[in-house]
């Protein structure tokens, strides 16, 4: 199964790498919006430590609603959907190839992004470095794993742009949150909360054996 | 006698309450090849989707090749135009579990190799068919269903599509094609299904139809 769910993201990855669709959207987006927030915030405010983690992850989420829209999407023109499925490639290596690019995509706009947070509203995120990099990926891959199932779901739908975000935000918040706490203790020079690291690795466990084992019921008609 | 490679026994296939298939039975044995035929709206698709695994039936069974032995060709394509030809058809040999080597032989075959690494998208329609009929036979499956084959095909095309398929009936394949295109797919048929409002009319073989 990962070597069927390999060969799918490697297809994603230089169909993207091709086009950079989502990839310039997603980034552009970041970076304007954290842009923006510097503007509308004092991000010389000593309450900037406090709130300036809430901000860069809710920034995330809209790049990741960006890219998570595509996965799928992608597959609409000429049917490819249609020949995936009919191919020997499980439902469940096809999701997760899937959610394997949108990872790789996502990570790339939130490194790419970073030092503009970092600059914009002069925090530091070197604290504990090794437990933001854990968390990082941790609730990169929740959302996108998340995004993706919601993704097959909505396919077909011809409002997907605007149901997709309205179905995944309110079921990303625990992912979310806990990668704002983290986020948050490491500007603040605080102990990375442990719970908040367990909560992130116990939500990608539940949602991505959700979807592998969902995927055939979602993606066969 | 041998199983026949595809059998459906009182296959119904519902959309909402409309009966899209109502009772199909029929079966196809190694080396055949199927005309489907019948109006449009007949439920021609949905069949050929069941046979391509893409559905299932709701009442009913149905006893098909694994996946990797069967090659489908629908009404689009299967192919990322941002891909080039070989991209693509390196890609569906490796999820079919062929040698990358028939990625080539059939850029060669559908006559591309000359712009193999040229996105599809800068291809002609008839250009992208013959891509897209490369894909489906790449494998050499046991069974192949084929929606609407030679629609929208050149007549170099079409040749070209009727050469393959004698080529498949020659290492006995299945071939189950529907086409409003009656001669050139009677041509090849050894039986014929017609479909009518979802039900299928007794099945006519096509005596004195050789390959």
């Amino acid at each position: 199964m990962i070597a069927d769910a390999w060969k799918v993201a490697a297809k994603d990855l230089r169909s993207e790498w091709r086009t950079k669709e989502s990839l310039n959207a997603a980034l552009a987006v970041t970076v304007v919006l954290l842009l923006l927030f510097s503007f509308a915030f004092d991000p010389g405010a000593e309450d900037a430590k406090l709130w300036s983690g809430g901000l860069l992850w809710l920034v995330y989420s809209f790049a990741a609603a960006l890219i998570v829209n595509r996965g799928f999407a992608r597959e609409l023109p000429n049917d490819c959907l249609e020949a995936l499925r009919a191919s020997p490639i499980p439902p469940g290596a096809l999701f997760l190839g899937k959610a394997f690019a949108g990872f790789v995509l996502l990570l790339a706009v939130e490194l790419a992004a970073l030092p503009a947070f970092l600059v914009f509203y002069n925090v530091s995120l070197a604290w504990q470095a090794h437990w933001i990099a854990a968390a990082f990926a941790l609730a990169t891959w929740g959302i996108v794993v998340l995004g993706t199932m919601f993704g097959a779901l909505t396919v077909n739908l011809q409002m997907r742009e605007l149901m997709l975000p309205v179905l995944i935000y309110p079921m990303m918040m625990p992912a979310l949150v806990a990668a704002i706490e983290i986020t948050g203790a490491s500007i603040q020079r605080q102990a990375i909360p442990e719970i908040w690291l367990r909560l992130l690795t116990g939500f990608d466990i539940i949602f991505t054996a959700l979807a592998v084992l969902l995927a055939d019921v979602v993606l066969v008609d | 006698m041998a199983e026949p490679l595809v059998a459906a026994n009182g296959v119904w296939r519902f959309f909402g309450d409309f009966a899209a298939l109502r009772e199909v039975t029929c079966s196809a044995s190694d080396g055949e090849c199927i005309a489907l035929l019948g109006p449009n709206g007949a439920g021609k698709t949905t069949l050929l989707k069941l046979l391509a695994r893409l559905a299932k039936p709701q009442k009913g069974s149905l006893r098909l090749p694994a996946p990797e032995c069967v090659g489908y060709l629908g009404h689009g394509l299967g192919l990322w135009d941002e891909l080039s030809a070989r991209e693509n058809l390196r890609f569906w040999a490796n999820a079919y579990r062929a040698p990358a080597s028939a990625a080539e032989t059939w850029l060669a075959r559908v006559e591309l190799d000359h712009v193999a690494d040229a996105p599809v998208r800068q291809f002609s329609r008839g250009m992208r068919q013959r891509v897209a009929l490369g894909r489906a036979f790449l494998h050499a499956p046991d069974l192949l269903v084929l929606d609407e084959p030679f629609t929208g095909l050149d007549a170099r095309s079409v040749t070209l599509l009727q050469a393959v398929l004698r080529e498949a009936l020659a290492r006995r394949a299945t071939v189950v094609v529907s086409s409003h295109q009656i001669p050139e797919v009677m041509e090849l048929a050894t039986q014929s299904w017609k479909l009518e409002r979802g039900r299928l009319q007794s099945g006519v073989t096509q005596s004195g139809v050789t390959q």
